[in-house]
């Protein structure tokens, strides 16, 4: 082997080695800022165990006698409405409606007629009582005044 | 709302809690964040609607719009009023979703991609009134069970899509035919497969007048899916309900469509007045077809203050079904007299026109009610009282009125 050639070898192999080393030293170096960007890396995660803080259940919360969850009437049958009524459709549909107690008992009629209402068994009266007596027709006659009006100024137009 | 912020208040387990599982990777949840699960579903946000809607029903979705906020000559998608029987259709494929023809009365069944809907047949758009046959519900007494619309549940869009006629046409169908019925994507409220929550349909010649569509879009876009996306029926002037949403089949009939919604007191008044309270039979009950003629007065908002000598400039629109309104008046004495507003002809068939006025008149300060009155083609007017009472409250058609004090 010439000289010439030896010496070729050696420089390939030096030329190799410097790459290697520079890469390892490069990948150290990202390591460390790495480390000391995320400080929390080499720390154990904590377990998730903080103490259960038990919400108040709104679900059964009542403000000046509505179920504030529902908008229902607090009234003796609430249970049984919620229960009831309240699975397919919102509790909105029922208290927006006003209708005597023949009226509530032709509703659930058509509703396990027609839209897949179960039997309410003994639920049916304390349902039909409490929505006869809290959701019952006013009066409003043929044509009522206007209510709830909200004032403002009006520019020239 | 309010729970958004309980929630944000409370710790991690405490959602656990609420959720009814562990919430897995919960240390790389960004803090202030809810998770999906427990978002209240903003229902403004969820389907664009202006926060002064009012939300008549959740489950299932029902909104109305009101009187001030339908000033639009054509309506936004944030002021169009929602109504829905069922539960909104979840995981809508379009590349797969397919439009049936069948029926007693077509030769061959066919079905049409909505590509093919759109390339094989000519689009047409026309603005069109779209309002709940139980628009002003509300009012009538012994009140009507169903949602209490008050006067805001219509809406006129444009609508863009193909011809019903030029569809059935290329299905073509028998002499027998006498009606369409339509079928849709949507849930019933109980869940079941089985039950339809709406199926209703128009007869025969109104589903081959030149504006009845199989609409792809709605004022230039994609309709909203809470409004029928991808493919909805618009049969402008009749009860919205005919317009079903979500259509994925029609079928032509050799009698009257007998879907759902179609029978008993749905969309139906009897055929012969009563009186308020009266218990009608089934068969005594007629399906509503063009729906009356109405007007609302959409400018100023109800409750307008002015100064003596003011003059106060209203506006709006009116509508008449299948008619055309031919003369709009108001009165500030309670229909002791009238006058006469200037009012618009429709853009096209079935759309609603405009009416504008400047009263100059009020005699003296205090308190007044301003109504509008349209009357149709045929010389029928609005009354002033409540129309005749139905058992499902449908066609208030009553006079329109806004409030006004002059100070």
């Amino acid at each position: 082997m010439s000289f010439e050639k030896r010496f070729k070898n050696q420089v390939e192999i030096l030329y190799r080695k410097i790459i290697v080393g520079f890469c390892v030293i490069f990948i150290c170096i990202f390591s460390l800022l790495y480390v000391i960007t995320n400080p929390t890396l080499l720390k154990k995660q904590p377990e998730e165990i903080a103490l259960v803080e038990i919400p108040e259940e709104p679900e059964d919360l009542i403000e000046n006698g509505i179920h504030v969850a529902t908008g229902f009437v607090d009234a003796d049958g609430l249970t049984e409405v919620i229960q009831n009524c309240t699975n397919c459709h919102s509790a909105k549909l029922v208290t927006q409606n006003r209708m005597t107690k023949e009226g509530w008992v032709a509703t659930i009629r058509w509703m396990q007629e027609t839209q897949n209402l179960w039997d309410l068994g003994n639920n049916e009266e304390i349902i039909v009582n409490y929505l006869a007596a809290n959701y019952a027709p006013d009066k409003k006659g043929r044509r009522d005044i206007l209510t709830d009006i909200e004032w403002y100024a009006l520019e020239e137009n | 709302m309010d729970r958004r912020r309980f929630i944000s208040k409370t710790s991690l387990s405490a959602m656990a809690t609420v959720l009814g599982t562990d919430i897995v990777f919960a240390h790389k949840m960004p803090s202030g964040y809810t998770p999906l699960a427990l978002q209240d579903p903003d229902p403004f946000e969820r389907f664009k609607k202006d926060s002064d809607m009012s939300i008549l029903n959740t489950k299932p979705w029902n909104i109305e719009s009101k009187a001030h906020l339908l000033d639009d000559k054509v309506t936004p998608n944030k002021y169009m009023f929602i109504r829905n029987n069922g539960l909104i259709p979840e995981n809508i494929d379009i590349k797969n979703w397919k439009l049936t023809i069948d029926g007693e009365s077509v030769q061959n069944q066919k079905t049409y991609s909505l590509a093919e809907l759109k390339t094989r047949f000519k689009t047409y758009t026309y603005q069109l009134t779209l309002e709940c046959g139980g628009n002003g519900r509300s009012e009538f007494n012994p009140p009507a069970k169903g949602n209490q619309w008050t006067v805001g549940a219509v809406s006129c869009a444009n609508w863009t899509g193909v011809r019903l006629r030029d569809v059935l046409q290329d299905v073509g169908y028998r002499s027998n035919a006498v009606y369409i019925g339509y079928h849709a994507a949507d849930i019933h409220l109980s869940r079941n497969p089985e039950k339809e929550p709406i199926s209703r349909g128009v007869p025969l010649a109104k589903a081959i007048q030149d504006e009845t569509l199989l609409a792809f879009q709605m004022n230039g876009k994609d309709i909203p899916l809470v409004h029928g996306y991808p493919l909805r029926l618009i049969a402008g002037g009749w009860p919205a309900s005919a317009s079903g949403k979500w259509i994925d089949r029609i079928s032509v009939r050799n009698k009257v469509h007998d879907g759902a919604k179609m029978k008993g007191t749905s969309y139906r008044v009897p055929c012969e007045p009563v009186a308020p309270g009266e218990k009608v039979a089934d068969d005594d009950m007629c399906i509503i077809e063009s729906m009356p003629v109405k007007s609302l007065i959409t400018y100023p908002k109800t409750g307008a203050l002015i100064k003596e000598g003011q003059a106060l400039k209203i506006r709006g629109h009116a509508w008449a079904g299948e008619l055309e309104v031919s003369r709009l008046e108001y009165s500030i004495d309670f229909g002791s007299t009238w006058y006469p507003c200037s009012l618009q002809k429709p853009v096209n068939r079935l759309a609603w026109q405009h009416f504008t006025a400047a009263i100059d008149h009020f005699p003296r300060k205090g308190y007044y009610e301003v109504w509008a009155k349209a009357t149709d083609a045929n010389g029928v007017s609005q009354p002033m009282l409540l129309p005749g009472w139905n058992p499902k409250g449908y066609l208030n058609n009553a006079c329109h009125r806004i409030a006004i004090k002059v100070a």
